[in-house]
């Protein structure tokens, strides 16, 4: 892609009058910049430096070394833990479903209905979403009553919670599992069929196929997935904010709390706490794109 | 006993199927419940009867016009040129229009508080009108991903390059080829983002929250912890506007593959 | 006693039958072709004798033994796709090697394998290089060796040549010949093409319709077409409406000529000849004794071969001479006499 660029540019005719054609091809993407710079990169860039500062201006680390308190710790190893796990069962069963109409040989309707509907679903995220699992499993919901008055089973007595680690995960699944859907068909798609039959021709069975074919092909996408699912899983903070309250510790909520000023009192620690999350999505996205570059040596 | 693929297929989309589905159903069960001992449509009478609604959801359906207004002005023109006339910017670009999804949007307007509060150098959230000027910008920055893939996406399809030079060799101008020539063509293309864009407004809590402004997002939160069957109700609502969205979004695409079969 | 028998296969997809009691027997070192038009049933037959396909009837038998309720893994056979069927993800040599990684076999024993297959198929080189990095050609020959790798009981190649540049197709097909010759292995060769199908096939089975109408060496099948269809669909075919004279005694004319066939005929009104372009001469030779007198349509000169084209007894007839440095072709718009035999002539039955 830069190869053919700079080719390109170089053996392009000198044009007319250069200063004029600059100015124009520019005009059409420093508004852009612009606004890239002010609302995005620079609110950043504020709560990484703010990081390392204390209110007088001066640099620090005493901010970072607030974050080492089981009050800051403790949310941010849960808020992890959500993420990974909601990553991964929906990378998991996201693959299975989309899996299961575009190579299991289901019908096709139920291919285009599901993928329509996982459109849906990915963006049925945040306080509408809580609504409907407070509606389904809380403490007055269908399900739990279903189940109370028909068989007698009694989720809360059995440990349920949906202000829980195991609710918050359902939840977020709601919007995860549809967003590995809409991601991973277009790859499955990519396996061609020959691939899987040539492996079987050559003995191997399915799972050997599925290990040594399919999954080294879908390793960039559900690397790429992985990686999106955990940073969408771990900025969440409607949907956990609307089931929840504030009674499950979680970083963004922590954060939220600091931003609204109730909860901590060292505005430097919210920048501390800000800068944690970006750091970890930032690795997030590093370990992908390294991990990917290496899955990525046979392509083009 | 093995069984068949086909036999897996099945229980992986009826699993999914149950569990896509419940919720669906308990939500709406839910709402029809505001009346002691029968069904009723008592919830969304109720939340259709509250002036809140009214003007937080009319608030946020601005807001979401305003934010696609916007964001088409910005994403066109730079998706247009980095195909055509930069495409050494392209990583750059990209890189940026994909940074909303790696930076959590709280920390985000956490920045904008810090940064354009009353007392910097561009004191935006000092005036009603700042504030939503901000929150705008926000929704823009949390849209661009997605605002930017289906421009771009749509500018493939239908070959930019060509068509500018056959319109610069009959004397348009870059006015005419952006108004004339790329936006129609991409008209398809917009509408998607478009509609994302606002399902994406709508429902947005953590911007509007914290920029204290009076959007629809806060007013679900707040009814969800003072009422009891209206926030049911608010989801159903919320869910159907969700759900027209997206098929306005699949409505716009059939389109685009009509006009594009008969060229 | 034949290696590899097909007898009474059966295919129905729904209500269509695609592939209708179909007998097939190849002898072991065997270089058969399926050929006919898509949608002949071709395909069917190979992926039923693969195993990705289950017959509706019949069976399949290898060395005596049937594998019809065979998986595909289970039956030792080994097979080239169309194309883009080798594994993107592991090099040339992990693709060679990919079969006898499933079964176990130890690296040793495996990697002398893989460097004595890239050298039977002339790419000792390029074992480190992935799919992407090799041209066409080279890719069907790293599929030819992959399938080999596991010395299969039968090679199937599914229109190998297809997908692959016109010249390469050309050298390609000699190379696998030679391949399969030196290995003697039971061959099933599916195309479209009838000058792949021609070359390099021992035998020949022209398909139809699911059916199979001749089986027999290329030189029956392009000189002694069993049926309308396979004369025509073998080779380019010159058609003639001939009146029949006496049916008894072989007789019909050709635009008043007469002339005396050796092939039986039915007794009708009139009855359909063809002849091969090489057995239509320009001007008189000794042994052709029908001459009809000829005017030149057209001239493609293809090198060695002059392909001439000429209005024949109202009909456009192709005709092959050799080129001769000493003799120029006919300029078109010109009167000739073509001259033919009566032993060449193919009568077709409906």
């Amino acid at each position: 892609m830069t190869d053919a660029t700079i080719t390109d540019a170089a053996t392009r005719p000198p044009a007319t009058n250069p200063v004029q054609r600059l100015s124009l091809t520019w005009f059409g993407v420093v508004p852009f910049l612009i606004f890239a710079f002010l609302f995005l990169i620079l609110p950043t860039l504020n709560i990484v430096i703010g990081a390392f500062r204390t209110p007088d201006g001066s640099v620090t680390l005493a901010n970072i070394r607030g974050l080492f308190v089981p009050e800051i710790i403790n949310p941010f190893w849960l808020s992890m833990k959500i993420s990974l796990l909601t990553a991964f069962l929906g990378c998991l069963i996201g693959l299975a479903m989309a899996a299961a109409v575009t190579k299991g040989g289901l019908p096709s309707w139920i291919r285009d209905a599901m993928l329509t509907f996982s459109g849906v679903a990915s963006n049925f995220a945040g306080v509408p979403l809580a609504f409907a699992f407070i509606a389904t499993l809380g403490r007055l919901g269908l399900v739990t009553v279903v189940l109370k008055e028909v068989f007698g089973i009694n989720l809360a007595g059995l440990g349920f919670n949906l202000i829980s680690f195991l609710g918050l995960t359902l939840t977020y699944l709601y919007f995860q599992i549809p967003l590995m859907i809409l991601i991973i068909t277009p790859a499955l798609d990519g396996l061609k069929r020959e691939w899987r039959e040539a492996a079987e021709m050559l003995g191997a069975t399915g799972s050997q196929y599925w290990r040594m074919v399919a999954m080294p092909v879908l390793w960039p996408s559900l690397l790429g997935t992985f990686a999106l699912l955990f940073a969408n899983a771990f900025g969440a903070v409607a949907t956990a904010m609307a089931l929840t309250g504030s009674s499950l510790s979680i970083i963004p909520i922590i954060l939220f709390a600091q931003i609204r000023g109730d909860v901590l009192q060292d505005p430097h620690l919210g920048y501390a706490v800000a800068f944690g999350m970006i750091v970890i999505t930032g690795i997030a996205n590093l370990v992908y794109i390294v991990l990917r570059a290496r899955a990525e040596r046979w392509l083009k | 006993m093995i069984r068949s693929p086909r036999f897996w297929s099945w229980v992986a989309f009826g699993g999914g199927l149950l569990y896509f589905f419940i919720p669906l159903i308990g939500m709406f069960e839910f709402s029809l419940r505001a009346r002691r001992g029968e069904y009723s449509f008592q919830a969304y009478t109720n939340v259709l009867s509250d002036p809140q609604f009214h003007q937080t959801f009319v608030y946020s359906a601005i807001m979401a016009l305003f934010t696609i207004v916007f964001g088409v002005l910005i994403v066109t023109p730079t998706a247009f040129w980095v195909r055509l006339k930069l495409p050494r910017l392209r990583p750059i670009v990209e890189f940026i229009t994909l940074l909303p999804l790696v930076i959590p949007p709280i920390v985000i307007v956490f920045g904008y508080i810090r940064l354009y509060n009353t007392s910097s150098w561009l004191p935006l959230t000092g005036s009603a009108f700042g504030t939503d000027i901000l929150l705008m910008f926000g929704y823009a920055t949390l849209a661009l991903p997605y605002m930017y893939r289906a421009i771009d996406t749509g500018l493939r399809s239908i070959d930019v390059g060509t068509l500018t030079e056959a319109a610069q060799s009959l004397g348009a101008g870059w006015f005419t080829i952006i108004t004339r020539l790329i936006l129609p063509n991409v008209l398809v293309a917009v509408l998607s983002g478009a509609f994302l864009t606002f399902a994406i407004v709508i429902g947005e809590y953590v911007f509007a929250a914290l920029l204290n402004r009076p959007a629809f997002g806060p007013y679900m939160v707040w009814m969800g912890g003072n009422k009891a069957y209206e926030p049911a109700a608010l989801a159903v609502l919320a869910f159907a506007i969700t759900w027209a969205c997206m098929a306005l979004i699949q409505l716009a695409t059939r389109f685009s593959k009509h006009t594009r079969a008969q060229r | 006693m034949a290696f590899l028998t097909i007898s009474h296969l059966e295919k129905s997809f729904g209500t269509t039958r695609v592939v209708k009691d179909f007998d097939l027997d190849i002898a072991k070192g065997e270089f058969v072709s399926l050929l006919g038009p898509s949608g002949c049933g071709k395909t069917t037959v190979l992926r039923m004798v693969a195993g990705f396909e289950t017959p509706s009837q019949g069976a399949i038998r290898i060395d005596g033994k049937d594998v019809v309720g065979l998986r595909p893994n289970q039956r030792n056979i080994g097979m080239v796709f169309q194309a883009y069927a080798l594994f993107p993800n592991l090099t040339v040599a992990q693709n060679v090697a990919f079969g006898m990684k499933v079964k176990g076999l130890p690296k040793a024993e495996i990697d002398a394998r893989v460097t004595e297959m890239l050298g039977l198929i002339g790419l000792p080189t390029l074992g480190d290089r992935f799919p992407f990095q090799l041209s066409g050609g080279q890719q069907q020959r790293v599929a030819l060796a992959r399938a080999l790798a596991v010395k299969p009981q039968v090679l199937l190649l599914d229109e190998p040549l297809s997908a692959l540049d016109a010249k390469i197709r050309v050298s390609l097909r000699s190379e696998i010949r030679e391949i399969q010759r030196r290995l003697g292995i039971t061959t099933i060769f599916v195309t479209h093409d009838q000058e792949e199908a021609l070359s390099m096939s021992d035998r020949i089975v022209v398909m139809n319709g699911g059916i199979a109408e001749q089986v027999g060496t290329p030189f029956e099948v392009y000189n002694r077409p069993a049926t309308k269809f396979v004369a025509n669909f073998v080779g380019t075919l010159n058609t003639f409406d001939a009146k029949v004279e006496n049916a008894s005694e072989g007789r019909i004319s050709l635009d008043g000529v007469a002339m005396t066939l050796l092939a039986p005929f039915r007794d009708a009104p009139h009855v359909a000849i063809a002849l091969r372009p090489e057995a239509v001469h320009l001007g008189r030779a000794e042994g052709r004794e029908v001459v009809l007198p000829a005017m030149i349509e057209d001239v493609h000169f293809m090198g060695s071969v002059i392909r001439v084209r000429a209005r024949v007894a109202g009909a456009s007839v192709a005709l092959d001479t050799f080129n001769r440095a000493d003799s120029p072709p006919p300029a078109v718009g010109s009167t000739a006499e073509v001259s033919l035999s009566a032993r060449d002539v193919i009568v077709l039955h409906a």
